[in-house]
């Protein structure tokens, strides 16, 4: 019998689509930023990247990512903690409040920024004041970035600590282990797929991240620039194979990330395998034939069932 | 190790999880924690364990392990070994491993050597017969083999007390039962106290020493397994630890009528409801001047060492469930469909907290 949607036509039509719109609007796209980019010869290219202000783009943008990871995993893993393992009032709206840099339009989280940190701003103005300026400078850059992809690790932890539960660290707590052991060998452990999964989306966001940045920088080249902004301001000069050149730069970086992503991804889905129940024991003492004097645990197969493990606990 | 709970309480938010309790166990019993879902046994035990802290109320509750007052001590000082439900092993870490855990998590300057961890942990595992497994991972092993890692794991430490929630909930029946005379075996060899969480009356009254029946944040009865059994001190505990019968009726001049169905009793006149064990029920071919029950036989399971019997009537509101011994089940032939009436013989009758057992009036 058929599956439901499993008519030929019906799933020729559903692939084909599906196939072409990547085409079209994933594949082809990429294709032309790396077309575009040595369309002149790789010499342009080359000279292009080499640029010094390209050079300091990069630099800059990398150093924000740098910054940014390691807070937003701070961050998500302390509000993943709080939102999964204890129960207070207004847990339910702190798990609203964590998607408010998803909702909000990245221009808008910027404009927010400079209002409040500006030179006239509510804080800014007193910041003025002291000599610190936030703004127009790498503090503002990474103050936005940070907003801006603060969500994905949290996002990530939550649903994997939620299922996976407390039971585990309690455990660990009985056999007398301090909370912070508990955390370093139990629960960290067990979310490490997870929370470098939104590590990499993190530094994804982080390094492409346009409209936020754009209101906070001021752009100035050599000082504030970062590789998107760079894009942009060679594009708005005409210099399209400059533009294209960072651009293939940032699509380099993204499908890095990308690479990473499925290399956890494969490994994740490889280990399941590993310890996947297929090779349960039970299945095979089940089939072995019991003798009667046998004490109720003897019944367990011991050297025949035996499986190689080869190299233990790769990780 | 004993364990003394005084004015033990919990709410969790408006809901009140335990009335105030008391409740001694005494060094070296197994103990059971008998009830239905919500009774607050896991509560409970979870308060023993310090995993949850009792209600801070004006009147101070205290919690005793021997002359140790651990009221106030944290879970990983009360050197307790806790079994959960669904093993909570670590599912990164090897069998070895996971049973080498409190220990590797000592202080440094009480911490064993390696060396010892390691004979440690290997008479561990041999103790519960998986050495050959010790490189497993949680996920190789079967639910049975997990729940005795975990059990190897939570008597690493050498606790003073242990406490198992549902430590056979999640398993098939054949091995809950192997688990359950093993368990009931090393708590015999070892001798430390332990008390143990479960929903299943027949696991409680074959492993504990005592059982502690509750219902809805209370305890309902302490005792023995077959005081339990026998003399339940009220209603619920009777009907939490078997199958029961209803026959509900009116009682006028010694004869309880119900529809067209009547039996003699000894009971002063009104509403009457009287509960039957199974083997409470006898079957006959006919009636009796003092008791004239007709019933028909709905469905047969003719597996153990008696044959369950289901049993309709128009009278009955619920169908009852009587066992027959084998050489019965051929005398009558008995087969879905057939008519036949129920002799009673004993019935139990709960008012208010108190029992009462009796014969029917003259049988």
């Amino acid at each position: 019998m058929r599956r439901i949607g499993d008519a030929p036509l019906t799933r020729r039509l559903l692939i084909g689509l599906a196939l072409a719109l990547s085409a079209l609007f994933l594949l082809l796209p990429l294709v032309a930023i790396f077309a575009q980019a040595f369309s002149q010869g790789v010499a342009v290219f080359w000279s292009n990247v080499s640029n010094v202000f390209t050079l300091h783009a990069i630099g800059l943008t990398l150093v924000i990512a740098l910054m940014t990871i390691p807070i937003c995993l701070v961050f998500g893993v302390a509000l993943a903690w709080l939102v999964t393992r204890f129960s207070f009032p207004g847990r339910r709206l702190l798990q609203t409040l964590i998607d408010i840099p998803f909702a909000v339009s990245p221009v808008v989280a910027g404009l927010i920024y400079l209002l409040l940190y500006g030179r006239n701003g509510w804080i800014g103005s007193w910041l003025d004041q002291h000599d610190i300026q936030l703004m127009f400078a790498w503090p503002g850059i990474l103050m936005v970035t940070v907003f801006v992809t603060c969500p994905f690790v949290a996002r990530e932890l939550i649903p994997l600590m939620q299922a996976q539960g407390s039971r585990e660290e309690e455990a660990a707590v009985t056999l007398g282990a301090s909370g912070w052991t508990a955390f370093w060998r139990v629960t960290l452990p067990n979310i490490r797929w997870a929370l470098m999964y939104g590590v990499i989306l993190t530094n994804a966001r982080a390094v492409g991240e346009f409209g936020a940045v754009s209101v906070v920088s001021g752009a100035i080249r050599g000082q504030t620039n970062t590789l998107p902004l760079h894009v942009d301001q060679l594009y708005q000069d005409y210099n399209t194979v400059g533009a294209f050149a960072s651009a293939a730069l940032l699509a380099l970086i993204a499908l890095l990330t990308l690479a990473a992503k499925a290399g956890l991804e494969w490994r994740a889905a490889r280990r399941e395998t590993r310890y996947s129940s297929d090779q349960l024991p039970e299945t095979v003492s089940k089939s072995v034939p019991k003798t009667s004097s046998q004490t109720p645990l003897e019944s367990m197969p011991s050297g025949q069932n035996r499986q190689p493990l080869g190299g233990e606990r790769r990780l | 190790m004993s364990i003394r709970l005084h004015n033990i309480a919990k709410h969790f938010g408006a809901t009140q999880a335990l009335e105030p309790l008391e409740l001694t166990i005494n060094e070296g019993e197994l103990v059971g924690l008998l009830g239905p879902s919500g009774s607050g046994k896991t509560t409970l035990l979870r308060i023993i364990a310090g995993l949850e802290s009792p209600d801070r109320t004006c009147t101070p509750s205290a919690i005793y392990f021997g002359e140790r007052d651990v009221t106030q001590v944290h879970v990983r000082d009360r050197r307790i070994g806790f079994v959960f439900q669904h093993y909570a092993l670590f599912r990164h870490m090897s069998v070895y491993d996971n049973v080498a855990f409190g220990l590797s998590v000592m202080p440094r300057s009480s911490r064993p050597s390696s060396a010892e961890i390691r004979r440690r942990v290997f008479r561990l595992l041999e103790m519960v017969k998986l050495e050959h497994l010790a490189k497993r991972y949680p996920a190789q092993l079967s639910g049975g083999q997990q729940q005795r890692v975990s059990l190897a794991r939570a008597l690493a430490v050498e606790p003073d007390v242990l406490l198992l929630d549902e430590p056979f909930g999640a398993l098939d029946a054949k091995v809950r039962q192997e688990l359950r005379r093993w368990l009931r075996h090393l708590h015999d060899e070892l001798n430390f106290t332990s008390v143990f969480v479960t929903h299943d009356q027949e696991e409680a009254l074959e492993l504990s020493d005592r059982v502690v029946v509750m219902s809805n944040g209370r305890i309902e009865q302490i005792d023995t397994p077959d005081t339990l059994y026998r003399a339940p001190k009220n209603r619920f505990v009777f009907e939490f630890l078997g199958d029961v019968n209803h026959l509900e009726g009116h009682v006028a001049n010694g004869v309880l009528t119900c529809g067209d169905a009547h039996v003699a009793v000894e009971l002063p006149d009104g509403h009457e409801e009287l509960l039957l064990r199974p083997h409470e029920i006898r079957l006959a071919e006919a009636p009796s001047p003092e008791s004239h029950l007709p019933v028909t036989v709905t469905a047969i399971s003719p597996v153990g060492a008696e044959v369950r019997v289901e049993l309709a009537a128009d009278w009955l509101e619920a169908p009852w469930l009587a066992t027959v011994r084998h050489a019965d089940f051929e005398r009558l032939a008995l087969s879905r469909g057939k008519r036949l009436y129920a002799h009673l013989r004993r019935w139990h009758r709960f008012e208010s907290n108190a029992a009462s057992l009796r014969s029917p009036a003259t049988s």
